[in-house]
């Protein structure tokens, strides 16, 4: 169980791989985010994003997937205040592999909560070519002790 | 959408009100948030955000949701009206998010976005980027959600003539 006294300060964690599939795409987008782009081949091929790409927010979604698989499962987490800024910086594209990495930047013990810490990450997803595609910082928050 | 061009700074859009079910918050986090605050009502009730409660991904989901649906009445009315719509884009990105109070089961969240800065793309010159102000507040009034996004839109087409004038 990692709590808030296991991170330090520059250390980077590997938070594994997932397949992105194009029904995956198509129905998240369809729920959550039905612009053409996301939807549609021929749409996609006409936009900036050059094919049918995930929407982002469905990258997020992946994203944090393999973050809580990877680490905060087995963690004393107690949710998150937010994202400090997201950048979308390349399309995710049916038959991509995400990978994906969290660097600490940062950590303190909170004032009002001094049994809870909040750890600073910076995560990175890259696709099969190690292009990053999406980079966040992301604060989140952890118990001090582990549970009984 | 309107064109980059013509969209005031200050415009303020109502996105519409969701309630979120107990059974989709469930449904979200099994697929992408997997934690007991987010699937099991009674773990929920022993964590910090007091009772289970939708993935904070789950809330801005909703969010975009709201707006597709927004920019597709809106360009169908244009369309009804004979005026031409510009398109809208990808998003770079976005900041400033903040989950500010936890969405609980049964929570009916009432979106909003104001538009507070434009700016013309350098590296492409028939794009513009707004910046959006986004706001979620819950049934009894309190703000859930805020975070500033951003989003291309494309700018009104020269006229012949006004690409003569440049030229000039």
């Amino acid at each position: 169980m990692r709590t808030y006294h296991d991170f330090t300060i520059g250390e980077v964690i590997d938070l594994s791989t997932c397949e992105v599939t194009r029904d995956e795409v198509i129905a998240f987008a369809s729920e959550f985010d039905p612009q053409p782009f996301h939807l549609d081949d021929d749409a996609g091929a006409a936009s900036m994003l050059g094919g049918l790409a995930a929407s982002g927010w469905h990258t997020c979604a992946m994203l944090m997937r393999l973050l809580v698989d990877e680490l905060l499962k087995e963690s004393t987490c107690q949710g998150s205040p937010g994202i400090d800024s997201l950048r979308w910086l390349h399309p995710v594209y049916p038959g991509d592999r995400l990978s994906a990495s969290g660097e600490v930047l940062d950590k303190h013990i909170l004032n009002k909560r001094p049994d809870i810490g909040l750890v600073t990450f910076r995560f990175t997803v890259r696709n099969q070519s190690d292009r990053p595609v999406a980079e966040m910082v992301n604060p989140i928050l952890f118990g001090k002790e582990a549970r009984q | 959408m309107n064109y980059f061009e013509d969209v005031p700074t200050g415009h303020q859009i109502a996105l519409g009100t969701y309630t979120f079910s107990q059974d989709e918050i469930i449904a979200f986090a099994q697929k992408y948030d997997p934690q007991s605050f987010h699937l099991d009502p009674v773990a929920a009730q022993d964590s910090l955000l007091g009772g289970l409660c939708a993935s904070g991904w789950h809330t801005v989901a909703i969010w975009m949701k709201l707006m597709v649906a927004y920019m597709k009445t809106e360009t169908l009315k244009a369309r009804q009206e004979g005026r031409s719509m510009a398109a809208l884009g990808p998003s770079p990105g976005f900041r400033d998010l903040k989950w500010i109070k936890p969405v609980f089961a049964g929570d009916d969240i009432t979106y909003r976005s104001v538009l507070i800065d434009k700016h013309e793309s350098r590296s492409r010159p028939e794009w513009g980027l707004l910046d959006h102000k986004n706001t979620g507040v819950n049934q009894a009034g309190d703000e859930v959600l805020t975070f500033i996004g951003s989003v291309f839109v494309q700018r009104r087409p020269k006229m012949p003539q006004e690409m003569n004038a440049d030229d000039q």
